[in-house]
């Protein structure tokens, strides 16, 4: 859409440990309000993309924008406030362990606003409500959940402070597959409700079909193919070929197309 | 103005008040989010509803969740005393109110407070339960120390060399730093007594008993605990938290061939060599000392040892070692299987297995003490 606000860019982006090169001058960007995926082989370094996007890591060359800041120029009050606007969620949770999930989720807003206690317990309440766990498991210590408990308590983590911006390394990944769709639901849900911007690595064809509104696919350390769904169909890289145009990617394709109608 | 009929008027940045005869008009402007909470909720606590308040939200800026419940909560308190009346608000602030009143939830969060007498009890019977895991421990490791040699073959020289070279030799250098330190400062100490008497030849006999038979074994066995012992839990303890420990158990790899017993062996054959080269480090830093302090030859300190330092204590020292080896291993090892999936317990259990190793080393030292002095050597 014409006259979108960026919300990510990524500018020639090169990305190499000694020899090894992953990424080689690769560009992408977010519009605002996008749900937007990564996709791409294991290997092809769509988890070190997103590191390099949340300032985890350092691209090698090239530059990355995020919320209107250079990441390669950005400075420790800047990067400190950047940091604020943007919720991660991590593969495998990455909750502190040490913390119950609800000091987890209220660790930000203890840290950063002045909110009474009241406030702070309501707040928390409703994200552990909201990502579909019950209040008692707010107790609960990270060691004393299943996976899919601790993917959905990362994420109301990631929504403590309302971010602009969730990344989502997998989300769905780990959970069993109704477990998953309402994920997925709730993931649109909070884009239509909050605003939120979202960029997830998912290989979950669900996902892609169903709540991703653009994606790219990364392969021989480029974006090989980018944009909405039917862009990407047209292209004809193997990777693609291989993983939208086999009978199973075919057959759910169409059941959702079915539904979309229905 | 009271042609208007408004009596009060009230600028707030979040929040513009109009205090009407019949009615208070609250316009809700700027941000109503999670940084300017406390502020709006100050301004929102001061307000006394009439008999009508019009809440409008036509001005608003950015309303976030915080903003929201915030809301929520005063909507409902005015609600119990007069008449509530909401304007101005957008399509989307609906579905977001809609969305937060969907999951607000009533239920409280359990605390989990533990009392002073629960605690104590807790960690009393934790205390209990983990001597009847070391029990279990000691006994499995002794049935595949005994099946080890019922069946050789299973014998993991790789694993033992392996772990030699890394807890024994690796440790080398350190172990001479200390041990000469502690010969030298032996004799320094003893120097200036033994002048006075003019027993200056008797600080070889003193420094020879004292570090062959005591103090390199000890010097020696506490480097290790706090070298080796610890490595030994974080290792075990990091396989663990990554389920490399169940997955070896699914193979039918059994941990204590695999990765217990070779680390245990490999320290009992470890520990006695590095005391023997302790004893030389040691000595040679108390000849240092002596020839230092009190002139005497390296020549005549050596003639004077092979005279009064007999065998047994050089092998009294030495025949410490494979048991203080097997208690740093066993207790490190322990430590390492006790950890459990967060990642406090593995600092925890390797603080542990330091201080459990160097407390069982000195006490198994004080009682090797007691049981010759007994036998009279």
């Amino acid at each position: 859409m014409p006259g979108m606000q960026k919300v990510i860019e990524a500018k020639d982006i090169v990305t190499s440990f000694g020899e090894t090169v992953i990424h080689d001058r690769l560009s992408l960007f977010v519009n605002k309000g996008e749900i937007y995926g990564i996709l791409g082989e294991s290997g092809a370094g769509k988890t070190l993309l997103l590191k390099e996007m949340i300032m985890l890591l350092k691209p090698t060359a090239g530059e990355m924008w995020v919320l209107g800041h250079k990441l390669s120029e950005i400075g420790y009050q800047d990067a400190q406030m950047l940091r604020r606007q943007w919720g991660v969620l991590f593969q495998f949770g990455a909750l502190f362990t040490s913390l119950t999930v609800a000091e987890n989720i209220a660790l930000q807003l203890k840290e950063y606003t002045h909110i009474d206690p009241r406030m702070c317990d309501e707040i928390v309440k409703t994200k552990i409500s909201m990502v579909g766990l019950p209040a008692r498991a707010g107790a609960l210590y990270p060691s004393e959940l299943s996976g899919g408990m601790i993917k959905r308590a990362a994420l109301a983590r990631a929504l403590a402070m309302d971010p602009k911006l969730l990344f989502l390394d997998e989300p769905t990944s780990g959970l069993d597959p109704i477990g998953a769709r309402n994920f997925d639901a709730l993931i649109l849900e909070l884009r239509e409700l909050l605003g939120v911007t979202v960029v997830m690595i998912t290989h979950d064809l669900d996902s892609i079909y169903s709540i991703v509104d653009r994606f790219s696919v990364l392969a021989d350390k480029h974006v090989v193919a980018e944009g909405t769904l039917e862009n990407v169909l047209q292209s004809d890289h193997p990777f693609v070929e291989k993983f939208f145009k086999n009978e199973y990617a075919k057959k759910r394709l169409e059941k959702r197309v079915e539904a979309d109608v229905q | 103005m009271s042609g208007l009929g408004i009596i009060f008027f009230m600028n707030h940045t979040y929040l513009h008040l109009e205090t009407h005869a019949d009615q208070t008009v609250i316009h809700a402007v700027g941000e109503w989010t999670l940084y300017n909470e406390p502020v709006i909720e100050k301004a929102l606590a001061k307000i006394q509803p009439g008999q009508k308040i019009i809440w409008d939200f036509s001005d608003i800026e950015s309303f976030d969740s915080a903003g929201v419940l915030l809301f929520m909560r005063y909507y409902e308190k005015f609600k119990t005393q007069c008449d509530v009346k909401i304007t101005g608000y957008s399509e989307e602030q609906e579905r977001m109110y809609r969305l937060l009143l969907k999951h607000r939830i009533k239920e409280a969060i359990p605390e989990r407070s533990e009392g002073f007498f629960y605690r104590m009890g807790k960690s009393v019977y934790a205390g209990y339960q983990v001597f009847l895991q070391f029990l279990d421990f000691t006994g499995h490791i002794l049935v595949s120390f005994l099946r080890y040699f019922v069946q050789p073959r299973n014998f993991r020289y790789k694993e033992i060399t392996y772990h030699i070279e890394r807890s024994g030799a690796s440790a080398m250098l350190i172990i001479a730093l200390t041990s000469f330190l502690v010969g030298m400062v032996i004799s320094y100490q003893s120097a200036v007594e033994l002048a006075k008497f003019g027993a200056d030849i008797f600080i070889v006999d003193l420094a020879g008993i004292s570090i062959t038979r005591e103090l390199a074994p000890l010097i020696t066995a506490i480097v290790v605990a706090g070298r080796s012992g610890s490595a030994y839990t974080a290792q075990i303890g990091a396989m663990k938290i990554t389920e490399e420990i169940s997955a070896m158990r699914t193979m039918g790899f059994d941990p204590f061939y695999f990765l217990i017993l070779p680390r245990t062996i490999a320290l009992m054959i470890a520990l006695p060599l590095l005391i023997f080269f302790a004893d030389i480090v040691g000595i040679m830093g108390s000849m240092f000392a002596a020839s230092l302090e009190l002139n005497i030859s390296y020549g005549q300190f050596i003639d004077r040892l092979q005279e009064v330092l007999s065998v047994k204590h050089f092998w009294i020292g030495i025949i410490k070692g494979p048991f203080f080896a097997m208690l740093i291993a066993m207790i490190g090892c322990f430590r390492g299987l006790l950890v459990t999936d967060d990642t406090e317990s593995i600092g925890y259990q390797t603080t542990a297995s330091v201080v459990n190793s160097i407390f069982f080393v000195i006490a198994c030292d004080a009682l090797f003490s007691v049981i010759l002095t007994e036998w009279g050597i």
